[in-house]
């Protein structure tokens, strides 16, 4: 102890607190609080720019997430506008077909009428012409026959004899 | 002409030594010329028996009036020191006194006077006395006391004076280049560059976990230039300049003595109130604490700083001379190569093992004031 005491000078101590001080005051000033603040600064920029990676990369996410979805969407609309078109084809197709039959049934049946009274008159006409031929024919035969009077008379008896019979 | 042939010889093996701090180094020696040889007058030889090395030793953990670099022995058998005077500066009963310590001729047992302004000055172990008024020589008694004499305030550029405006120049530089670095970019170079993880370090290992991120910022600057101050003085103590700046103990108390006032001034309500009328004890034990807390935050904290500082340091010291002086000790018991190579392994060892306690002591120092620090700002929530 007596040894430390003796080592302890005074002059020494105070040349330091005196040092001491004015280096501490000069660090503060000139060393430690530009260090000091830039490298909070560069830790809050670090920090910064990490956060806003992270969250572009949550945007991105949401972006992608986003696009599936209307990707799925679109595809369901596709889907589904198929599905209308088709079912609209075949009903254009079902309607122009009945449509068609309907037009085909009333052609023939035009046609069938118009045959039908075309027969009918063609048949009038070929009965007339029948009617006019047999009388035609009659008369010659008449002709032909009554110039011979026994033949006359036995045409007379057959006829007489039909009228008998009936 | 032997004289200056002598100090251009030195400048030139300084200056090799220190090439890659060139600057501040030319600088520093343009202060401090003229290098000069002494003849001792006391007769002292050659430190090669047990006594002289013992003698040495102590004698080197002292400050000394001296920048000492090394000692030969002439061709006539002359002991010569190389080395350069620092100025003395004295608070004596005449008012303030300074002349060059190279007036004492190296002599360091009052044999030597120097008169200025009027009075005596001797040298006794590293300690100037002022001789009282009429007195021509200085007188001892049976324990080697100056009996004619007394002590004076001295405020002399020392060795360590030196060492420690040498380490804050040096500070200053390199941090304040550190500074200047971060306004022309983020990421600092060159040598800047090992000196910032060091800041990073002290801030995020030391201040920021013992002090709390609420209070931390206050106490960094503090805490950051006690910590290179005593980190790069442990260094420069292990180089063979022979500096021990932080062993000495005004300089620890000095370091001490700052942290303390620090703490104390700093303390919240509730660190005084722990201390004084500590809650939750019957009442009359509560002044008794109160002594011991009170004791322990003003004597017990500071003097476990101090002390720590200084006596790990000094011992460092001891050690390592210790072991070089294995060299001449030991040299007739195991032969020279064996005395030698002994002393070569053990020292280099042992200053291996000095460069770890050289930071060890520094954070050591640094994270106690911080610790003390954080207890009197620490908060507590109202239960």
């Amino acid at each position: 102890m007596q040894d430390l005491l003796n080592d302890f000078s005074p002059g020494l101590f105070i040349i330091q607190t005196l040092l001491l001080l004015v280096l501490i005051l000069l660090m503060v000033k000139f060393a430690w609080k530009p260090i000091l603040s830039s490298l909070n600064e560069r830790e809050e920029g670090i920090k910064d720019a990490l956060d806003a990676a992270d969250k572009a990369k949550r945007d991105m996410e949401n972006l992608q997430a986003d696009n599936e979805r209307m990707k799925q969407e679109a595809r369901l609309e596709r889907d589904a506008m198929l599905k209308e078109a088709q079912a609209m084809k075949k009903k254009i197709i079902a309607e122009a077909s009945e449509e068609a039959e309907k037009k085909a049934e009333e052609i023939i049946t035009k046609a069938q009428t118009a045959i039908q009274n075309e027969k009918k008159v063609a048949i009038n006409e070929l009965r007339l012409q029948v009617a006019k031929y047999s009388i035609e024919i009659a008369e010659k035969v008449l002709e032909h026959e009554l110039s011979d009077k026994k033949k006359q008379m036995k045409l007379v008896d057959t006829l007489v004899e039909d009228v008998k019979l009936n | 002409m032997h004289r200056i042939l002598d100090r251009n010889f030195l400048i030139l093996l300084t200056m090799k030594i220190f090439q890659h701090n060139l600057k501040t180094l030319a600088l520093l020696l343009l202060v401090f010329v003229p290098i000069t040889t002494y003849a001792s007058s006391s007769g002292e030889g050659q430190v090669d028996t047990k006594e002289k090395v013992d003698g040495y030793i102590l004698h080197h953990i002292q400050d000394s009036h001296d920048f000492h670099l090394f000692s030969y022995t002439n061709d006539a058998g002359e002991r010569k020191h190389i080395g350069f005077p620092l100025p003395v500066i004295l608070w004596s009963s005449e008012g303030l006194v300074s002349f060059m310590s190279s007036e004492f001729h190296h002599n360091d047992d009052g044999n030597v006077l120097v008169e200025s302004n009027g009075l005596k000055f001797a040298k006794i172990h590293g300690k100037i006395f002022e001789l009282n008024s009429g007195e021509e020589k200085v007188a001892f008694d049976d324990e080697k006391h100056a009996t004619n004499a007394h002590k004076v305030l001295d405020f002399s550029i020392t060795k360590s004076v030196f060492g420690i405006l040498f380490v804050g120049l040096l500070m200053l530089f390199w941090f304040s280049r550190l500074a200047k670095q971060y306004k022309k970019q983020q990421i600092p170079t060159g040598f800047s560059r090992i000196l910032e993880p060091l800041v990073i370090y002290v801030r995020d290992e030391i201040a920021r976990p013992n002090i709390g991120e609420k209070h931390y910022r206050r106490f960094t600057g503090y805490l950051l230039t006690v910590f290179f101050f005593i980190w790069i003085l442990n260094l420069i103590g292990l180089t063979p300049f022979g500096f021990n700046v932080t062993g000495q103990i005004a300089v620890t108390t000095c370091l001490a003595i700052f942290t303390l006032i620090i703490y104390t001034f700093s303390g919240n309500k509730h660190y005084w109130k722990h201390m004084l009328w500590m809650d939750g004890i019957p009442v009359f034990v509560k002044p008794v604490l109160a002594i011991i807390e009170f004791a322990g935050a003003f004597l017990i904290k500071p003097f476990s700083l101090l002390i720590r500082l200084y006596a790990n340091i000094t011992a460092g010291h001891i050690v390592v001379m210790s072991l070089i002086a294995i060299m001449f000790v030991l040299k007739n018991e195991i032969g020279v190569v064996g005395a030698t190579g002994l002393s070569l392994v053990l020292s280099i060892l042992i200053t291996l093992i000095e460069v770890l306690v050289a930071f060890l002591q520094a954070y050591i120092f640094t994270m106690l004031s911080a610790l003390f620090i954080g207890m009197a700002v620490e908060e507590h929530e109202h239960h």
